[in-house]
């Protein structure tokens, strides 16, 4: 009993040793020169083929074009990321930029603590005050906010524009306010091109389990095209591959979501309604180099190419020369400012 | 042509909880907490990915998956027999390890933190909406005799009464030369193999092991087995009915009659009920939780 108790003291003593090694100069920020830019991954980190790896691929560019020196860190579960965010804060990067929605409530604290680094925030969940306004972010911290309705206007203009068929399905992950964007931008895109059309319309549950549950994906699926729809679009995480293994099956079409999916299915993804996150994570890091960052909410639209849709050499066979030309009008519009694109149902 | 549409897509939801269930109840019945199902679900899940992928073959992929689930099985068996943890513990440990080695371990051969290459499966690649087109998967078959074959195993064989004794009382079988431990490690190895199938069908009807998948449906078996009472009939029949609620859900949910969130909640609603005595008596194996000196 006496020796456990001594070697868990030991521990003890050594674990809050370890606690004072690093952030030996946390409070004072060493000062640096040149453009360092510190980038924390969210859950999954690189290879997720959708938001972190939209986030590499914009640092490395500004690495190869602006000279950027890039730290990557890929927490695990839960608390890391905080830990992440305050190890590059204190190193004194010009940058940190916190990959996710996530990342909202520890980059604002973080924002507080260190007012001369500036932060980002791929996705940043915006607080709406009593008065029902948003809530601004520190002056120091970048919200970096994507219309995923836009583009979700626009893919769900080609799936009825394609799909002839009276009826067009749409497949969420969780039940949520954020995946209602893509719904109602969904639904007004198909209104728009075809008024009487009828959009299915459901969610693959209530719990963030709902984004990663490609068994009820390929189910829901199975279930719309069975109803006579003959293109789904699915804003549901890798709940959407189990929609793609139903497309298969059924010989139909599906919309991919937030990067180019086209690979997870060939021949049977339309297209995919991409968020440049890359383009963010550039421009904030462009903004840096160029002294003129600020803090406050960005958001990225067709008009800043922040969203948009896939037409290249492997779907182009899909998408019909008067198809294609109708949706860039629609595009013109939504830019222009003719056409409002509603964000909520 | 729906109603038969209904039961293929209900059959199909329920399989894995079929499988798992029968883990469940196994490992119940000889008084080991089952809390585990969602671990061993996922590992047999990336197991079967993992042989597919390297040969070729979905039925390598079954046997790999099931070396997965007996591997996890081990871990769960040692550690609540040999060592005599805290076995609600030593479940929650095991579905987070679950989870983080799957992860790793796709990192490490697909260089993906999010899914797994296309890997083959069974049945034609294109059945179109052909609603039998399922019943093309052996695991299909397999998943609806498991119950029954169980139900025997344990109500009509010798090494059933030894399950069933000691998860009541294994004082009074250790005194009859039962050897309590051998036949609990073998319960809860089993447990992790029928387990695992759960997740193997899962992948191979995905052709692709993603992060998470199996996304709790191992608890909702481990809701059946207790609301069917830890009788291996009744929780397959409680599996079916749970699925069923499932498939109300996806075929109803288009028309909003109900809110999802509400169906979401059904088998834990009936748990609770049968768990509360509503309907008739629920006793859990006497020994449950309980190791034996």
């Amino acid at each position: 009993m006496r020796k456990l108790s001594v070697f868990i003291g030991a521990l003890l003593a050594v674990h809050v040793a370890l606690l004072f090694v690093h952030p030996a100069g946390a409070a004072v920020p060493t000062v640096r020169d040149g453009l360092d830019i510190g980038v924390v991954f969210d859950l999954g980190g690189r290879g997720d083929k959708s938001f972190n790896d939209g986030a590499y691929i914009g640092a490395e560019r500004a690495a190869k074009q602006l000279g950027a020196r890039i730290r990557y860190v890929e927490p695990g579960e839960g608390s890391d990321r905080e830990a992440g965010l305050r190890l590059l804060a204190a190193e004194g990067m010009k940058l940190v930029i916190g990959v996710g929605f996530i990342f909202t409530d520890d980059l604002t604290a973080l924002a507080q603590e260190y007012p001369g680094v500036a932060f980002a925030g791929v996705d940043f969940a915006v607080t709406v005050g009593a008065d029902g306004n948003p809530e601004p972010p520190p002056n120091n911290l970048a919200a970096l906010k994507f219309r995923e309705e836009q583009g979700s206007f626009l893919v769900g203009a080609i799936a009825a524009l394609v799909g002839n068929s009276k009826k067009v399905g749409f497949v969420g992950g969780m039940d949520s306010p954020l995946i209602h964007k893509f719904e109602a931008g969904y639904r007004a895109g198909v209104k728009e091109v075809c008024p009487e059309c009828e959009v299915l319309v459901q969610y693959a549950g209530v719990t963030p389990d709902a984004f990663r549950n490609p068994g009820r994906g390929k189910e829901l699926a199975l279930s719309q095209y069975q109803q006579g729809v003959n293109v789904i679009y699915h804003a549901s995480g890798s709940t959407g591959l189990g929609v793609f293994e139903a497309a298969r099956t059924m010989n139909k079409l599906a919309i991919g979501v937030d990067a180019d999916q086209y690979h997870e299915a060939p021949g049977h993804v339309l297209t995919s309604m991409v968020k440049r996150v890359d383009n963010a994570v550039f421009d904030a890091i462009l903004r840096v180099k160029e002294h003129r960052f600020a803090g406050g909410i960005y958001n990225f639209g067709l008009a800043e190419d922040g969203v948009g849709y896939v037409y290249d050499e492997h779907n182009r066979a899909l998408i019909p020369d008067d198809v294609r030309a109708r949706v860039e009008a629609l595009k013109a519009e939504i830019i222009a400012g003719r056409i409002a694109v509603p964000s909520s149902r | 042509m729906t109603a038969l549409l209904f039961l293929a897509q209900t059959v199909r939801i329920a399989i894995p909880y079929l499988f798992a269930a029968a883990g469940g109840a196994i490992a119940e019945r000889a008084g080991v907490i089952s809390l585990t199902l969602e671990g061993f679900m996922l590992g047999g899940a990336f197991g079967a990915v993992l042989g597919a992928h390297y040969t070729g073959s979905p039925w390598v992929g079954i046997i790999t998956g099931i070396a997965a689930g007996l591997l996890l099985g081990s871990i769960h068996a040692v550690s609540s027999i040999r060592f005599k943890a805290d076995q609600v513990v030593v479940g929650v440990a095991i579905n987070l390890f679950a989870v983080g080695i799957t992860r790793f371990f796709l990192q490490l051969a697909f260089e993906s933190s999010s899914n797994s290459p296309r890997v083959a499966g069974f049945g034609s690649e294109t059945s179109g909406g052909n609603a039998a087109a399922f019943l093309d998967n052996p695991l299909v078959w397999l998943g609806l005799a498991v119950m029954p074959v169980l139900a025997y195993v344990i109500n009509k064989t010798r090494f059933g009464l030894r399950v069933r004794a000691v998860g009541e009382h294994p004082q009074a079988a250790a005194s009859v030369g039962v050897p309590v431990n051998r036949v609990r490690y073998i319960a809860v190895i089993a447990s992790g193999a029928l387990a695992a199938l759960g997740g193997v069908y899962l992948a191979l009807d995905q052709h692709q092991f993603t992060d998470s998948m199996t996304a709790g449906r191992g608890f909702i078996a481990l809701a059946a087995v207790i609301f069917g009472r830890w009788d291996p009939v009744r929780a397959g029949i409680a599996c079916l009915l749970f699925a069923a609620a499932e498939t109300l859900q996806i075929q109803l949910q288009a028309a909003q009659i109900i809110p999802s969130q509400f169906v979401a909640m059904i088998p834990y609603v009936l748990t609770i009920v049968a768990v509360a005595g509503v309907v008739g008596r629920s006793t859990p194996p006497t020994a449950l939780g309980k190791t034996s000196e």
